[in-house]
């Protein structure tokens, strides 16, 4: 029966990612002008040489004389046979030299604020459902209110104006001035590591907020259950009685989310990146779109949208595992 | 809860006159009864109200015009609205003042300096006259709610920005966009929300099963890039109000899903209660059932929803106009004006220019808790606690 559903599963992801696809592709299709009118503009302006024969063959590689079915057909067929994404014209470069190590840092930003949160949040949702309505309980709801109404980049704003004025230090960028373009070692990760703590806390405001919030809520609806009452009639000790059962199917819906919240970090992590000028995904995505650079921007926005339609399969198929029911609907 | 005794029907004739309206209280007033002892939620409800009308009167609120700049003030820093005025002779007189500024340019650097300024005090008047403006762009005034004495004479009681415009004023001017942005937004997205919701979970079969699978996809487009993707496909040429509807469309294109899944949830469970199935019976048309029996059933829900996803947008639109790809100058908006910290050579200048942040904070909690007390309010079986 598991498997049944896995397999529908999954084939219900192949017509979303076709869809996906091509809007990701129709987004970066909208603004008038094709890129290599833009191409040569700038080539114009910069007084260099304008080779009509390579634009042509730009042209014709891309079908931009053709349809927009054809021009997503030339490119989506590239990026499933090749992997090749297209070619960013203002940084002359094909997008798949480009993308794939600030995306390997996006993820890496990623998998840390999810490991932070969640070490953080669950302990204090806990915390917050066992003693609730004490002071401590108090407190932790407030802070998680102001940590969901605060918007990340104020969050980055302000930290970056704290660390300037009262400690005269610069916390933008993810790597010191010497590692910057350093090829990867030891040490430029140890210097990685150093920097990535604060994007990390920015980030996981807002999220630690609202699993703390939610997690405070699943307890609270366990905690009276009479498997508790059983159990602790039985003599076992508190925290153990808490952490085997109550704890455990709180928990439930965090496992299954488990799939799509690196994607959605990685998309809200957009904005604080801009602001902290990380060298991750974020700043390329937006510079590409102010400046219709629409093979880097569209590749962006078709990775992004793949990872979170596999974080959701992900997320499904554990949601059956632990939760018979949804198999046989 | 305090009247609990109310469930007998044949209340004593002595008993309080709140007791016997509970009884036979409509849906509303048990929810606004029960509202109003969240009283988060109450203190929520009413700093959305002071928001709105700040918005509404924003040109009258706000004490100059928020496009006026002025070489002289750039980056001037708050000054602090006094009521007590100390006369040289020792005595006191309540007189609203500011105490004034002056400009000192540092003889080296040639850096700019303010530095208090003991011999000039700057009076100012409640409903006094001002910057003219138009109301609405209907009226033309010139009343503002604070105004210097002498016509001439600025005050910065938020400090000034990098071409010496008035921060309080353009905060209060930008109430007016961040908070209509949200209504307006939500409002499409609910006309959206409500008819495919309403559909998919009223007919169910074939239709249900094609909606939730757009609803599908477009929750897997990555919400932020989707936003930023679309706002810069708009041409930069398009004038603030265009850009207004345009961005209001794309925030609402994201979040009609929401509102969809709510009244699809609430569809699917009404159309097999009692009296959905016995109005049909009747023989009532499609049309009376579905406005007549269960939209009243499912109001609550909607309006608790709304109100949950106001804030949302109005975080949305800061944060796309903060990355330049939402409202541009001269348009005034919460986040337009965060643009304008967005370095760190700036706010080291003008630190108060995170204020309208500091409202965007107090707009989004206010939201939030007004929806947690609606939530709580609008839910029959909730158990009181707290």
């Amino acid at each position: 029966m598991l498997l049944r559903y896995t397999i529908r599963r999954i084939l219900w992801t192949i017509p979303t990612l076709l869809v996906v696809s091509l809007l990701a592709f129709l987004i970066i299709q909208a603004p008038p002008g094709d890129f290599v009118t833009a191409l040569t503009a700038a080539l114009l302006e910069s007084g260099d040489d304008v080779d009509i024969d390579q634009l042509n063959a730009l042209r014709e590689r891309y079908g931009l004389d053709q349809s927009v079915w054809v021009q997503y057909w030339k490119w989506i067929s590239q990026v499933l046979i090749a992997g090749d994404f297209g070619i960013s014209f203002e940084w002359r470069a094909p997008v798949s030299d480009l993308i794939w190590e600030r995306m390997g840092l996006s993820v890496l930003l990623a998998t840390a604020t999810v490991l932070f949160t969640w070490s953080l949040a669950l302990p204090i949702g806990i915390y917050s459902a066992v003693k609730k309505y004490t002071i401590g309980d108090y407190v932790v709801t407030t802070i998680g209110f102001f940590g969901l109404a605060t918007p990340n980049f104020l969050l980055a704003l302000i930290l970056m104006y704290v660390a300037v004025v009262h400690f005269g230090t610069d916390v933008s960028g993810l790597f010191s001035i010497e590692y910057q373009n350093a090829p990867w070692s030891w040490a430029k990760f140890v210097d990685l590591l150093e920097h990535l703590w604060i994007p990390v806390i920015i980030l996981g405001t807002s999220s630690t907020a609202s699993i703390i919030r939610v997690m405070r809520a699943n307890l609270l609806d366990e905690l009276h259950r009479p498997y508790v009452v059983t159990g602790r009639a039985k003599g076992l000790s508190e925290t153990r009685l808490l952490l085997r059962y109550p704890v455990r199917i709180a928990l439930n819906p965090f496992v299954s989310t488990i799939g799509w919240v690196f994607p959605q970090i990685i998309s809200g992590s957009v904005i604080v990146s801009v602001v902290l000028s990380l060298p991750t995904a974020g700043p390329l995505f937006l510079t590409a779109l102010k400046s219709q650079d629409m093979y880097l921007a569209g590749s962006f926005v078709l990775l992004l949208s793949v990872l979170a339609v596999l974080g959701m399969l992900i997320s499904d198929i554990l949601l059956a595992i632990i939760d018979p029911r949804i198999r046989f609907k | 809860m305090a009247n609990a005794s109310t469930d007998d029907p044949t209340l004593a004739p002595g008993a309080p006159a709140d007791a016997q309206d509970l009884a036979t209280a409509s849906q509303w007033r048990l929810m606004w009864l029960s509202f109003r002892k969240h009283r988060l939620a109450v203190f929520g409800g009413v700093v959305v109200l002071i928001l709105y009308f700040i918005a509404a009167f924003a040109e009258f609120i706000a004490p100059f015009d928020p496009h006026k700049f002025n070489s002289r003030s750039v980056y001037h820093p708050p000054q602090m609205l006094r009521f007590v005025d100390v006369g040289e002779d020792g005595g006191w007189a309540i007189r609203p003042h500011v105490r004034a500024m002056k400009l000192v340019r540092d003889p080296e650097t040639l850096a700019a300096n303010y530095e208090p300024d003991p011999e000039t005090k700057i009076y100012v008047r409640f409903f006094g006259k001002g910057d003219p403006y138009e109301l609405w762009g209907l009226f033309p005034m010139e009343r503002h709610l604070i105004a210097p004495v002498n016509a001439g004479d600025r005050f910065f009681l938020l400090g000034a920005d990098r071409l010496g415009r008035d921060v309080l004023s353009r905060t209060i001017a930008g109430t007016r966009l961040s908070m209509s942005i949200g209504l307006v937004g939500v409002a499409l997205s609910l006309v959206i929300g409500l008819i495919l919701g309403g559909v998919s979970g009223y007919f169910g079969g074939r239709i249900d099963a094609l909606i939730q699978r757009v609803i599908e996809v477009m929750i897997a487009l990555p919400t932020i890039p989707l936003w930023m993707g679309l706002s810069a496909a708009m041409p930069a040429d398009w004038s603030v109000v265009t850009r207004y509807f345009a961005i209001t469309v794309i925030l609402s294109l994201v979040g009609w899903t929401e509102l969809a899944r709510v009244v699809r949830g609430r569809f699917l469970s009404l159309r097999t209660e009692d009296f959905v199935v016995a109005a049909r019976l009747d023989g009532t048309s499609q049309t009376r059932v579905i406005f007549r029996h269960i939209m009243p059933s499912i109001f609550s829900h909607i309006i608790t929803a709304v109100s949950l996803a106001i804030p949302a947008m109005i975080l949305a639109e800061t944060a796309l106009s903060f990355l330049g790809l939402g409202l541009l100058p001269p348009a005034i908006s919460w986040g337009a004006l965060l643009f304008e910290a967005q370095n760190i050579r700036s706010i080291v200048a003008g630190p108060w220019l995170f204020a309208p942040g500091i409202l965007v904070l107090i707009a989004v909690l206010a939201f939030n808790f007004l929806g947690d007390g609606l939530r709580d309010a609008a839910d029959p079986y909730a158990t009181v606690e707290r």
